[in-house]
């Protein structure tokens, strides 16, 4: 029945790893605009990034 | 003709009036954005390989004279360090607020300005809030050179000189950290005290259990010395102003729920109630954050200082000078042009004006003004540049002044005691009193240690749990249901004021007529196609109102070219083409003489008059059955900054019961809601102009009735979509019926209180039991109140209107 030390240990650190993960997820500001990054993303897809190698192709 | 045409635009498909149009190939777009995108698509027939700046609709090299000149004032080094984010000397960061964002093309367009310009480095769009942050570099381009580009591209910036001194937004995470630690602490909580409960005694229990209760221990700490801390604040200034209110109690439960809880670990005599203690604090700030709803895209502290730009051009002795709005002083020469804003109060010294003063006094119409008249801080002028002389500074300016009145200055909280506050004083002396006799039976019957316990455990379970829950679920859910119907309050206070309304009062320009719209009737010959083209093509290039209204009003048909076209300011305008002389302009511009009451513009072919449009105030479709639902319960007033001209037309259409003030000034509006107050009313004033901030900072619900969101609200206690008006008998409905709705969730609260108590005073409140009851009567109570508020607000809320 030690083993449960070890696994109540192990299983706190990971729930405060996803804590620390959430809270500074907040810190970066992700939960402040969680609109534009969805229209961002079809907006590259529909458009694409420029490339360079196109480019050349073109001219 | 009254009703146009709604548009929509060829690109993303929303809906726009013709006015706001950008045509390109026969097609209506509803901005640049969209246009720039489909001339793209269009030119490189969908393909993907394309560059923005290869786009004939973008063009950046030749900004036109005009924009450059109206952001001169960016070149200011003072001005530009206010407005800069960051600025390290070699890499600047600028967010702007730019009002025109409302589609993806606008988010597409603006995302690529790195590649219009090779010195912007970086550009980023906040949609929601309607933000665009630009990153570039300070040696190769300046401020002004960004903001001309985005003018070019029909995005201008609105830079107001609210943007001077804000603070630098402190963002509200704090709660967001508090609930997620929260959660944290109580999920692991609940697992820890889980075998305790199963397994009451034997070896297991005895080896591990003195592990378990030390972590939960530790596990609490953060939850009461940080997620709880406000609620300890709270309490602190409630008793230093003597105020019983919920959080007096919140405090003292979990205060007493973790010196007990903590005391019988530390003593090796039980388990404790971490689990409860934790589970009660993230309920709590779990109704605190559902309650936090931010539009934000929304303001509702905005005075006049957003309205105000930061500079205008000033003349000393001879030379054109950029000057901030505060240094300027009496005596000073300032130059208006063409739809900028007077910015103090002065004398007009060249030129003719034609001032609007719609937002200031409620004037519908724009008033001429001649040299030698003085005018208002806050008019709009139409038409050419003029200049002028200030009088006095921008903080003494007859408007302005307004914000110095005391209900602009103190910012405590209306009068209104929220209705938990006023249960929970009550509810408190009910608690102490219950703690105390219970503590002195079990004294005397059992001895001092057990009537400890009996009194902890009357605190733990009488902790208002479900009583401070149901009010922020309650108004938070209302406040949500509120905002799909477009109307937008500034926090919960507000339903529960609106609930206590017994006199409304309207402003009349711009809330129960439409803003800036007149119904047009045309009088006279059938037009011709050409004639229709004709005039369309001459109201065009004036910036009169009226020719913006015939304007818009016009079908879209194709633009004539004339040989001449001149514009007299304030009369009308003159145009040829081939020989054959047009006027459309007022009855003396066209020699007739005036009548005053009507406003009519003639139009005129070689000297024949063919016809005149007819304008009338276009009052608001639905008023007539507004005002007779309305009053029946509550009396209204309607105030007026225009002349008693429409009182007629008002008599006619509303109920008898209703009041009617006219020539009344931004002080008068606010007097006037003082004095209804002074009465003892409760009052609601809805308006829509600077010239209402007063009135709406005074009453007790001050609602800004907006057509577009996106404009300038004067601050407010809540925002109205305009034609949501009718809606209003159903918004104070739904409010009144929340109240009820917050009473009945009490009165459940009592009752699971009873059973509680009935445990602790009788000395049975184990840990077990406090697990139970606690969750099931936050969780009920919080499914109570969403179910109903959610029944409500689908009942009484007409969606058809």
């Amino acid at each position: 029945m030690i083993a449960l030390y070890l696994t109540i240990f192990v299983s706190l650190i990971i729930a405060l790893i996803f804590l620390v993960l959430f809270l500074s997820s907040v810190k970066q500001g992700q939960y402040e605009d969680t609109y534009t990054p969805s229209v961002r993303m079809i907006l590259e897809d529909e458009f694409g990034e420029d490339e360079p190698e196109t480019d050349q192709k073109e001219e | 003709m009254s009703q146009k045409d709604r548009l929509t635009c060829y690109h993303c498909g929303l809906e726009m009036s013709e006015d706001e149009a950008v045509w390109f190939d026969d097609k209506p777009f509803c901005c640049n954005g969209c246009k720039t995108v489909y001339e793209i698509l269009n030119q490189n027939k969908l393909s993907k390989y394309y560059k923005i700046n290869h786009a004939p609709g973008i063009k950046t090299d030749q900004i036109d004279e005009q924009i450059k000149q109206k952001y001169a004032y960016l070149d200011d080094p003072d001005i530009e360090e206010k407005l800069l984010e960051f600025d390290d000397g070699t890499t600047k960061v600028v967010n702007f607020y730019i009002p025109n964002i409302h589609c993806s093309s606008c988010i597409w367009v603006l995302e690529n300005l790195d590649k219009l310009n090779e010195n912007i480095s970086h550009s980023e769009v906040n949609f929601p809030t309607k933000n665009v942050r630009i990153t570039y570099k300070a040696s190769q381009i300046n401020l002004r050179q960004i903001v001309e580009i985005l003018a070019a591209i029909a995005y201008p910036p609105l830079i107001s000189l609210e943007d001077l001194d804000r603070d630098k937004k402190h963002s509200n995470k704090k709660l967001l950290y508090q609930l997620a630690i929260a959660g944290f602490a109580f999920g692991n909580i609940m697992l820890m005290s889980l075998p305790e409960y199963i397994q009451g005694h034997g070896f297991w229990i005895e080896k591990f259990a003195p592990l378990f209760r030390w972590l939960m221990l530790v596990l609490s700490l953060p939850v009461v010395f940080y997620a709880a801390r406000d609620y300890f604040e709270s309490a602190i200034k409630g008793l230093q102003k003597r105020i019983v209110n919920v959080d007096i109690l919140i405090a003292l439960g979990i205060s007493v729920l973790f010196l007990r809880s903590s005391y019988e670990v530390i003593s090796h005599t039980g388990t404790g109630y971490f689990d409860s203690l934790t589970g009660l604090v993230f309920f709590l700030l779990l109704g605190k954050y559902f309650q936090r709803i931010t539009y934000d895209y929304l303001s509702f502290e905005r005075d006049y200082k957003s309205y105000f730009p930061i500079a205008v051009t000033k003349i000393e002795q001879g030379v054109e000078k950029i000057v901030q709005i505060k240094n300027i002083i009496p005596g000073d020469r300032i130059i208006i042009r063409n739809e900028e804003i007077i910015p103090v109060d002065s004398v007009l010294m060249h030129n003719d004006a034609l001032i609007d003063y719609s937002f200031v006094t409620g004037e519908s119409l724009p008033v001429q003004k001649k040299i030698g008249d003085k005018l208002l801080a806050g008019g709009k002028q139409k038409g050419s540049y003029i200049e002028i002389e200030a009088v006095s500074n921008v903080d003494n300016s007859y408007l302005t002044k307004l914000w110095g009145r005391e209900a602009f200055l103190d910012d405590a909280l209306p009068n209104i005691k929220s209705l938990t506050d006023k249960i929970s004083h009550y509810f408190t002396f009910v608690i102490l009193s219950i703690a105390l006799l219970a503590g002195i039976y079990w004294w005397i019957s059992s001895g001092f240690s057990i009537a400890i316990w009996v009194v902890t455990a009357v605190l733990i379970v009488a902790c208002p749990c479900a009583l401070a829950l149901s009010a922020p679920f309650a108004f938070g859910n209302i406040l949500r249901k509120f905002g799909y119907h477009h109307f937008y309050l500034k926090n919960a206070q507000v339903i529960e004021a609106l609930s206590q309304i017994d006199t409304i009062v309207f402003d009349k320009t711009g809330t129960l007529t439409r803003q800036d719209k007149y119904q047009i009737q045309y009088h006279g010959q059938a037009l011709s196609s050409q004639q229709i083209a004709i005039i369309k093509t001459m109201t065009k290039v004036s910036n009169h109102p009226l020719s913006r209204l015939i304007y818009e009003n016009m079908p879209h048909t194709k633009t004539v070219q004339f040989d001449e076209i001149k514009e007299i300011t304030g009369q009308g305008i003159q145009a040829q083409i081939a020989g054959q002389i047009y006027k459309i302009g007022s009855a003396r511009f066209v020699g007739l003489t005036e009548v005053a009451e009507a406003t009519e513009v003639y139009f005129e072919a070689n000297g024949q008059i063919i016809g005149r449009y007819i304008f009338e105030a276009n009052y608001r479709q639905g008023l007539k059955k507004l005002f007779h639902i309305l009053q029946s319960k509550y009396d209204l007033y309607i105030l007026s900054g225009d002349n008693s001209s429409e009182k007629k037309a008002l008599e006619a259409l509303l109920p008898p019961k209703v009041s009617y003030f006219f020539n009344q000034s931004v002080h008068d509006k606010m007097d006037f809601i003082q004095n209804l107050q002074e009465q003892g009313r409760k009052v609601m004033m809805i308006g829509d102009g600077l010239n209402d901030a007063g009135a709406l900072q005074q009453a007790n619900v001050g609602i800004a009735l907006s057509e577009n969101t996106n404009v300038f609200t004067p601050s407010s206690d809540g925002i109205l979509k305009a034609d949501k008006l009718m809606q209003l008998p159903d918004f104070l409905k739904v409010s009144k019926q929340t109240k009820n709705i917050i009473y009945m969730s009490f009165v459940i609260a009592f009752f699971y209180n009873i059973i509680g108590l009935a445990f602790a005073v009788t000395n049975h409140l184990t840990p077990i039991v406090a697990a139970i009851l606690m969750p099931i009567s936050s969780i009920s109570i919080v499914i109570f109140v969403t179910l109903l508020t959610n029944l409500i607000s689908k009942i009484l809320i007409n969606r058809k209107l």
